[in-house]
């Protein structure tokens, strides 16, 4: 949720309107758990779950398999999937791109826990075009403060030019 | 200004710039994070208010009650099980005449456990005295509270309201919202001035012992109260409106009303789902229209009346069901139609936080078209 928050946020800083909300699930960390953004130039008003996304963020891999995580995609959408295989492959419809980027060892290097959510928000950034280096590094010294701020600031941009170097 | 925030913040916020003298509540999904919010708010001496912290729901609303017949703006916030438990005090509330407001982060009702959204749990307090708002967005519900304390408050009133949106739906989305300054809300609410308080000079009794002989006419003006808190909601949107530029002077909204055969009904957050349905029927030359019930209490059926002029059906949407007589929603619309003319057909949808779709609101819209009606909306088919 935190990722899905905060992309929405960023998007909003960058001059849309946005929506981001949980699965409506009971949240804890390490349970699955589903959150969707929508982003758009009018006022979101639909309140519905996503069923059909351009986009996907598969923070955990080992979901994929259990869980059918690319399901509504159209070709022409982008998966981010954190995952330390670079030639990950499975199931992806057809027309979809899919990028792969380790964002947990990237998060344990620069924040010193396996927590991938602002990494993973750097590498869509750079992935999907939807949203600028400088409303994202606004929404995360929002967001966070002091040397956390910096170290999630340094994260999403280590993965933003990663995948901005492959995109 | 437009911020990005969770709507129970926004709840929290709007809130704290009511100025509430005391607030009390029990924390329960998916209210939490409002009076969490506040709690922190009052231990940071952001608000000048005594945060009562309980044991349950019971004691939560019994504390505000004590806390505005001694003369304090009150706050509370609940949800399903929460609201079940304050039933009996709920009663006593607004016998007493008591402008409490309290936010209902709409919720489901147990067996079997449900902590996501329906509104049954509201409700379900229909006939409590309780006037009763619900929101569509969360810039809706934040301002819905600075309505509701102006319309409780009025001397003409004194009832308290629920402001009521819908639980993770609205409570925990992330979204823009524009919240005024405190400056801003101490312009259009004042300070609080009880009509009469708990005082030891001067002595008096609150909910007291009615015989037959008088018990009825309590409830008599209790319910006249409720009838004048139409022109007293009108009154307080509309100054809403002048000061901040969003118009609430509407009991209910219509939304491409015009020149439309079939009229959905509906309140609370699906109303943003069915507009955006209206407009791609629109786009396929279909004439669709949405009356959204903004106060349930009190009910606006002349209002309806007239907003539905000129369709030829009505299909209602109601998230919640008074079991063995269809929704609630539907039950009164029906009424304030009656001898119209006009078929109203009900539908119960998302019980128990089921999703509902543009394609559902579609599909109600041609069933409502071939007159079937009357039914649960997206039933699993095995009970069928």
């Amino acid at each position: 949720m935190t990722a899905a928050e905060l992309i929405a946020y960023a998007a909003f800083e960058g001059g849309v309107f946005s929506q981001a909300f949980p699965a409506f699930g009971v949240e804890r960390r390490g349970a699955p758990v589903q959150a969707f953004v929508r982003f758009s130039d009018e006022k979101v008003r639909l309140r519905s779950q996503i069923y059909e996304p351009d986009y996907i963020i598969v923070q955990d891999p080992t979901l994929i398999g259990d869980v059918d995580v690319f399901k509504g995609m159209k070709a022409g959408g982008i998966a981010i999937v954190n995952t330390e295989k670079s030639d990950f492959d499975s199931g992806v419809p057809e027309g979809v791109k899919v990028y792969t980027i380790d964002a947990t060892t990237i998060a344990l290097e620069e924040l010193g826990v396996p927590i991938t959510n602002t990494t993973l928000m750097g590498a869509f950034a750079a992935a999907t075009g939807e949203i600028g280096l400088e409303p994202l590094e606004h929404a995360l010294r929002s967001r966070f403060s002091g040397s956390m701020a910096d170290k999630n600031v340094k994260a999403a941009e280590r993965a933003y030019n990663l995948i901005g170097g492959a995109a | 200004m437009l911020e990005f925030m969770e709507g129970s913040h926004a709840v929290a916020e709007i809130v704290k710039r009511c100025r509430p003298q005391v607030i009390s509540a029990y924390p329960i999904t998916p209210q939490t994070h409002i009076v969490e919010d506040l709690a922190q708010m009052v231990a940071n001496c952001e608000i000048d208010a005594e945060y009562i912290t309980v044991e349950s729901e019971f004691s939560a609303l019994s504390a505000c009650l004590g806390a505005s017949a001694a003369g304090s703006r009150v706050y509370s916030a609940t949800t399903s099980q929460g609201l079940a438990l304050m039933f009996e005090v709920c009663f006593n509330v607004a016998g007493m005449r008591q402008p409490i407001v309290m936010t209902i982060a709409n919720r489901s009702l147990g067996a079997p456990l449900s902590i996501w959204n329906d509104q049954q749990d509201s409700i379900s307090l229909r006939d409590s005295g309780w006037l009763q708002f619900y929101a569509e967005d969360n810039q809706e519900t934040a301002d819905l509270h600075m309505i509701a304390y102006k319309v409780c408050e009025d001397h003409d009133i004194l009832l308290p309201a629920f402001v009521c949106f819908d639980g993770f739906i609205l409570t925990h989305t992330f979204e823009p919202v524009s919240l005024p300054t405190q400056e801003e809300v101490d312009a259009y609410l004042p300070a609080f001035n009880p009509y009469q308080r708990l005082d030891a000079e001067n002595p008096l009794s609150f909910g007291m012992y009615a015989t037959p002989d008088y018990y009825m006419e309590f409830r008599y003006e209790v319910d006249r109260a409720m009838q004048r808190a139409k022109q007293a909601f009108v009154k307080a949107g509309r100054e809403f409106g002048e000061q901040f530029g969003r118009d609430y002077s509407g009991l209910v909204e219509g939304y491409r009303l015009e020149d439309a055969d079939t009229a959905l009904v509906a309140m609370g957050s699906i109303c943003g789902t069915v507009k955006d349905a209206v407009d791609e029927m629109r786009e396929n030359g279909r004439k669709v229209g949405l009356l959204k019930i903004r106060t349930y209490r009190p009910f606006p059926a002349q209002e309806i009346a007239d907003a539905l002029k000129g369709v030829s059906k009505v299909a209602v949407l109601d998230k919640n069901i008074s079991l063995g007589n269809g929704g609630a929603v539907g039950i009164e619309v029906k009424t304030a139609l009656y001898g119209s003319g006009i078929s109203v057909y009900d539908y119960i949808i998302a019980l128990g936080g089921r999703d509902v779709r543009k394609r559902d609101i579609a599909a109600i819209v041609d069933l409502a078209e071939k007159g079937k009606g009357d039914m649960f909306y997206g039933l699993r088919t095995e009970v069928l």
